[in-house]
């Protein structure tokens, strides 16, 4: 082995450490529960654990909202861009970028100041309401992921003509969007998908605030007065993002065997 | 006359991209669009299709006049360069994707395509989706998509220009079949000239946004009116003449004396002019008792299979002469002084382009 290929091998080594080991150790902690011994029993209280179920439940139904609402939001959005709009792109990415910068804190009292009870739109004054407002937010802090996921899946195919062929077929714009347009861009929506739902589910600032019984604040409320559970938990949340990631690599790649023209 | 474009003009800010464009076509009847790059045909076309905006001028079908249409309320059908059929949908669904738009009822639907895919000789394909499909059966499908709902006129922008040479043949063998049958007026767009001259019943020959001649592909290749339609379709010599006698046609060609059937109105002696003479109207060292004949000596000599071309200098002027390969005959030597000639008929007179 050349010089050049053992410094890859090295740097590679020394990176995959760095991640592994503290899951490692985070993994060898959580199976110490009972003295002595390496079992799973601090991944059966978290599993069994009927606040767990609930929180994992909200979360995962507020994903899924998230996900509807970041499609239907990004998906027209990046298709006219690109279509009609070509010099605005600059100004839509640095918009979807915001995110990214402004933390999600400020989003949450701006919220709270805008739709608290005394607003005129007191959102915050019910649990539909605030539902609503953590989906749009985050909504808001998938925009980033999800839009150039969409970004890229509309790059990948030719809009133009694909549009201009429905149009002389005698086809609207829902009719293209939905039956042209979303289909051939499907995995990456999926991409976005599963983004948001990685973040949804973990995320705690927007939950918190909003006082909402999602995975968030759970996994900070077990890790302030619990030793091992949390650790178990720490798995389970990285098995989950893991799984994501590992779904939109094999969507990706059922899509390159079947590559659309 | 079912199809009238009047007055039709394209500009891009200061830039003009289709002048003052005036046809009429009847029912049926297969035109082409031939240019080079950039001539103004497929702005053209794009305008009667709807994804151009006309910047004066009007598109007339029948009685309709669809110049401010939506190009889904045109009923015009549109083959793409790239196909663009639905990579979601299989053959079939492709194909029935306008009647579906339109509602038609499933019946009706099932039978159209079925009888599309005949049409277009693929019926056993239609559960394929496209990119399992040679570009040659993508741009029938393509085809079969745009004639399903019954259009009143047929797009097709250079459909084989991304295929390859012989399955161009075979394909545009094919289009010019079906719109036979189906008797749909057409509109083609090609820069390819062999294309237009074989599958058009007239051509239009663009270039830098203006029509430079509209005729039958006889016309256009006999009877070019301009220098650019005489060079841009079929190969070509152009002689530089000087004036002996207008009327009569008496020209001199590298001082030696020709003579112009059509004769040159208007033209005084001592003017110079553009004669234009087809390469297989010229003969080598043959009798040509009231014909014309040139004295010069062989250039060069290019075998190209089937054809010898043959390139003779006077002195200023030269020509290129194509002639059947006879295998039982040698190749003329470089440097050889020969006479060629040629009918008087067969010089054209070339025209300055019309402004």
């Amino acid at each position: 082995m050349n010089r050049s290929r053992l410094g890859a091998w090295l740097s590679f080594a020394i990176g995959a450490l760095y991640f592994l080991v503290p899951l490692i150790a985070t993994m060898e902690f959580a199976m110490r529960i009972r003295r002595g011994q390496y079992t799973f029993d601090a991944f059966q209280i978290v599993l069994t654990d009927a606040r767990f179920q609930a929180t994992f439940t909200y979360s995962t139904v507020v994903a899924l909202a998230t996900i509807a609402v970041g499609t239907l939001l990004v998906v027209p959005t990046a298709y006219w861009v690109r279509l009609r709009l070509p010099h605005l792109r600059p100004v839509v990415e640095f918009i979807t970028l915001l995110p990214l910068v402004i933390p999600a804190i400020v989003i949450v009292f701006g919220y709270l100041r805008m739709y608290n009870s005394s607003s005129l739109v007191p959102l915050t004054d019910t649990d539909l309401g605030t539902d609503i407002l953590l989906t749009f937010g985050y909504a808001t802090l998938a925009l980033p992921y999800m839009y150039r996921s969409v970004d890229a899946g509309l790059q990948a195919i030719d809009i133009h003509t694909l549009t201009e062929a429905a149009e002389n077929l005698g086809a609207r714009w829902p009719t293209i969007l939905f039956r042209i347009i979303l289909p051939n861009i499907r995995v990456a929506v999926l991409s976005g998908a599963l983004l948001t739902f990685a973040i949804v589910i973990g995320e705690f600032t927007l939950a918190s605030l909003l006082n909402r019984p999602a995975f968030g604040p759970y996994l900070q409320l077990i890790g302030a007065n619990r030793a091992y559970e949390p650790a178990a938990l720490a798995i389970i949340a990285f098995a989950i993002t893991w799984a994501c990631m590992g779904l939109i690599q094999l969507f990706a790649r059922q899509t390159q065997t079947a590559p659309a023209r | 006359m079912f199809l009238e474009i009047s007055n039709l003009r394209k500009t891009f800010g200061t830039y003009t991209a289709v002048q003052h464009f005036d046809m009429k076509i009847d029912r049926g009847e297969f035109i082409s669009f031939l240019g080079p790059s950039g001539c103004g045909k497929t702005t053209t076309l794009r305008m009667m299709a709807g994804f151009e905006t006309p910047t004066e001028g009007m598109i007339r079908i029948g009685n309709r006049d669809i110049t401010g249409l939506r190009p889904n309320q045109r009923k015009i059908g549109m083959v793409f360069q790239s196909y663009a059929l639905f990579p979601n949908m299989t053959v079939a669904d492709n194909v029935a994707f306008g009647l579906k738009v339109a509602r038609r009822p499933g019946a009706e639907i099932a039978q159209r395509v079925e009888e599309m895919l005949k049409l277009i000789g693929l019926p056993q394909l239609g559960n394929r989706y496209p990119f399992q499909l040679s570009g040659g059966q993508q741009q029938r499908v393509a085809l079969a998509r745009a004639l399903a709902p019954k259009p009143q006129v047929l797009l097709l922008d250079e459909p084989l220009s991304a295929l390859d040479a012989k399955i161009r043949v075979s394909l545009r063998e094919e289009i010019r079949a079906v719109q036979r049958e189906l008797g749909i007026t057409t509109i083609y767009v090609t820069h390819d000239q062999e294309e237009a001259l074989s599958m058009s019943d007239r051509i239009v020959v663009m270039n830098e946004g203006r029509v430079e001649q509209i005729g039958t592909p006889f016309e256009i290749y006999n009877l070019p009116r301009t220098r650019f339609v005489a060079s841009f379709v079929g190969t070509l010599n152009i002689l530089q003449a000087r004036v002996l006698d207008g009327p009569a046609g008496r020209v001199a060609v590298d001082d030696q004396e020709i003579v112009v059937a059509t004769g040159l109105s208007g033209a005084r002696p001592g003017e110079t002019c553009s004669l234009a003479l087809r390469p297989e109207a010229i003969r080598i060292d043959q009798p040509a008792p009231s014909g014309n004949r040139l004295q010069g000596s062989i250039e060069e000599v290019s075998f190209l299979g089937s054809v010898v071309r043959v390139r003779v200098r006077f002195d200023r002027n030269s020509v290129s002469i194509d002639t059947f390969n006879n295998p039982g005959l040698t190749l003329p030597e470089r440097g050889r002084p020969v006479t060629i000639s040629f009918a008087r008929d067969d010089l054209v007179v070339l025209q300055q382009a019309p402004g």
